[in-house]
């Protein structure tokens, strides 16, 4: 589980641009479960999903990541990191073991085949190249998308492409799925189709939280938690 | 997805190491190159002595190019003092050092 | 260890699929790139070689030649000069050479002719280099008809062809007997082309080069280092073709390291963005463009200096033939033997490899630190 203790961020600090992004956040996502951020573009939602998957620092407040075993770092009995005050290098050790991104466009890197968009996330880390084949393969498989493996990822269509990027971001059998705005560009069959890839994720205990203002997304029977925010701060409902 | 596709980067890592070795060979071929042409140098380097020759056989369009290292500063400009070179050689090679020395130093 | 060699390859991997999606213009680009290398690395073996083979072949020429200048052009030198010059102390010995260029208007060839100090020749005999044999198709027992100063034939039977392997320095020799040479030329008695002589210790030349000079001011004495450092100088960066070829090659360069260096476009912004937001660090981002850097230049700079090195060595440089034959009829074979200097390669490593892979790594410097947050709001 992730606990944030009255996160802020704020950017541009002490010039006249200066702006709040998130204003004093508390929070504690559960593991295993399916957690929707829902609210207006410009709420700091996206800020604040950068700042659970370590993407960046807040100004201030504490954050803690439970139940992911990362090996150099002291660790007690439910395993509890505190993620702002690591260093750089194993904060990337940790958000790699972490977390799986899924992002407003699907983002695939044109010219290059489906599968190996889907490698990309292991790459830097050195593991075996014919290990990470076989399990790229076996996601594509899951999603139906093993067919197209070796085509352009510009081939694919747009729920093809978003079931790709899904894919890739468990590449790395990530601890939790983060996803923000996943629904954007989708149509309501696709839109409801991804749902119910979460539900299955759900069933196999990852945890997601998805930042979305999409109906489709939050009233959807499968999310567990819904959390209003509005303006950097949560909005009791 | 049954057969195991080659590596692009093998591929590169293989044709790195080959050129490498190729390379290599470029230089123990040129040591023993050196070893079995070390006759001929000689050889030729006793005709030098015994017919007393100052130059070698490269250009021989002209006798300012044949015999560079005696050229004087006339044969060049035969035809007048700022004529354009005749002979391709002429680009290649430059007067001989005694024609560019200026204050006792080499141009 | 291993992971890290895995990781490298797992980012050649990327770096060759992402050069692969633009393979024309990437092909083309290592084509010309190989080009420049060949040509550059053509020029450098083939003149170092030259160059090494003179200082050998040469390094018993004569310690000094004395030439005698009238009105600055190289003019017969007096035999009177001798005594003067033996008088000089430090000097061995003196003899007087006689030699001279004949033009044989049946082929259009110049020939050198010399009169041998050692070797005895007849009259009506001479000795001739391979390059006249071939070039008039005469052979030992041909005879040759020359044609004397005042117009008077003179036949002359070839008695020895020298041998192939001296063609360097005497394919266009004939070697001929004093007194036909002397009628040949119609050359005035008591008079030599120019001197040579030897010294007792070699490292007065210098000195004794003055004493003549000041001894008789119409002569300029050539010592021996300095016949050396003509061919110093063959095909010096400084000469007309050199510098044609050497621009042109820094030019290119020029070229590709400014489309290089002119920065990432938008699209490889936008995929360097997605990969520090799937977890690439900087580091990694700026592995993928060394690997591209390093894929073309080193590729291309591997295959350059082979061919070019087949080019000089095993094919007689057919490039540079052109140029070196010039005008020229008689043109020797020699097989040039291959003396590589290991410095030169790594230099043009230097100047080829590291520029090229630098000016694809530091335009991405900027995209690759962008922060992964900035990934996510696109």
């Amino acid at each position: 589980m992730i606990d944030l203790i009255d996160i802020r961020k704020v950017f541009n600090v002490g010039r006249p641009n200066e702006f709040r992004a998130v204003n004093g956040v508390t929070l504690s996502i559960e593991q295993g479960k399916i957690s929707v951020l829902k609210g207006p573009s410009g709420s700091g939602k996206t800020t604040l999903l950068s700042m659970m998957g370590c993407m960046s620092r807040p100004t201030s407040g504490r954050i803690k990541v439970c139940g992911v075993k990362i090996s150099g770092i002291a660790q007690d009995g439910d395993r509890a990191i505190e993620v702002t005050s690591l260093p750089e290098r194993f904060l990337t050790e940790v958000r790699r073991k972490t977390f799986g991104f899924i992002f407003q466009q699907s983002n695939l890197i044109r010219g290059i085949t489906v599968i190996e968009n889907v490698m990309l996330p292991a790459y830097p880390y050195g593991a075996k190249h014919s290990d990470l084949r076989v399990r790229a393969m076996s996601l594509l498989k899951l999603f139906n998308i093993s067919d197209h493996a070796l085509h352009r990822a510009e081939w694919l269509s747009g729920g093809e492409a978003q079931r790709a990027t899904i894919a890739r971001a468990l590449m790395n059998d990530p601890f939790a799925i983060i996803a923000d705005e996943p629904t954007a560009h989708l149509d309501t069959k696709l839109s409801r189709e991804f749902m119910e890839i979460v539900a299955r994720l759900k069933e196999d205990g990852k945890t997601a939280l998805i930042a979305s203002h999409d109906p489709i997304v939050y009233e959807s029977p499968v999310v567990d938690r819904v959390v209003s925010m509005r303006d950097g701060m949560l909005v009791p409902d | 997805m049954g057969i195991k596709p080659f590596r692009k980067s093998g591929i590169f890592l293989c044709f790195i190491a080959v050129s490498l070795l190729l390379v290599s060979v470029m230089f123990v071929y040129a040591f023993f190159r050196v070893r079995s042409d070390a006759g001929t140098i000689i050889r030729q380097s006793e005709i030098v002595k015994e017919l007393q020759l100052t130059d070698l056989c490269l250009f021989t369009e002209a006798r300012y190019t044949r015999n560079p290292s005696q050229a004087d500063l006339h044969a060049a400009f035969q035809d007048h003092p700022v004529s354009i070179e005749h002979f391709p050689a002429g680009s290649l090679v430059m007067p001989p050092e005694c024609l560019r020395r200026i204050n006792g130093k080499v141009n | 260890m291993g992971k890290s060699i895995e990781r490298q390859r797992n980012i050649i991997d990327f770096t060759l699929s992402s050069l692969l999606r633009r393979k024309g213009k990437n092909i083309s680009l290592m084509i010309v790139y190989t080009v420049i290398v060949f040509v550059l690395a053509s020029v450098m073996f083939f003149t170092h070689s030259i160059k090494k083979e003179a200082h050998l072949i040469l390094k018993d020429a004569p310690e000094m030649v004395v030439q005698k200048m009238i009105a600055g052009r190289h003019e017969l030198i007096p035999e009177g000069y001798m005594e003067k010059i033996r008088g000089i102390r430090g000097v061995g010995s003196v003899q007087g050479r006689l030699w001279g260029y004949y033009f044989d208007p049946t082929v259009g060839a110049n020939y050198t002719l010399l009169v041998p100090q050692d070797r005895k020749i007849e009259s009506g005999e001479i000795i001739i280099g391979n390059g006249i044999s071939r070039s008039r198709l005469a052979y030992e027992g041909d005879i040759i008809g020359f044609r004397s100063y005042d117009g008077s034939p003179m036949n002359l039977a070839i008695k020895e062809i020298l041998s192939y392997d001296s063609e360097l320095v005497s394919s266009d020799l004939v070697l001929i007997s004093r007194d036909d040479f002397m009628t040949l030329f119609g050359m005035p008695k008591g008079h030599f082309t120019d001197l040579a002589l030897s010294v007792r210790n070699p490292r007065e030349l210098p000195t004794i080069a003055q004493k003549i000079s000041d001894l008789l001011p119409d002569t300029r004495p050539i010592i021996r280092n300095e016949i050396e450092r003509t061919y110093d100088s063959v095909f010096d960066w400084r000469g007309g073709v050199m510098v044609l070829i050497l621009s042109t090659a820094l030019l290119s360069f020029v070229i590709f390291a400014w489309e290089k260096a002119s920065g990432l476009s938008a699209d490889e912004k936008r995929e360097i963005g997605i990969l520090k937001g799937l977890g690439w660090e900087t580091s990694d981002v700026i592995m993928i463009k060394f690997w591209e850097g390093v894929v073309v230049s080193l590729s291309s700079f591997l295959v350059g200096i082979i061919l070019a090195y087949i080019h000089v060595f095993f094919t007689h440089a057919p490039l540079f033939e052109h140029t070196l034959k010039g005008w020229a009829i008689l043109y020797p074979e020699f097989r040039l033997t291959p003396f590589v200097d290991a410095y030169q390669i790594f230099t043009l490593f230097f100047l080829t490899v590291v520029p090229y892979t630098v000016a694809t790594i530091i335009p991405a410097w900027r995209a690759a630190t962008v922060d992964p947050d900035s990934a996510m709001r696109t």
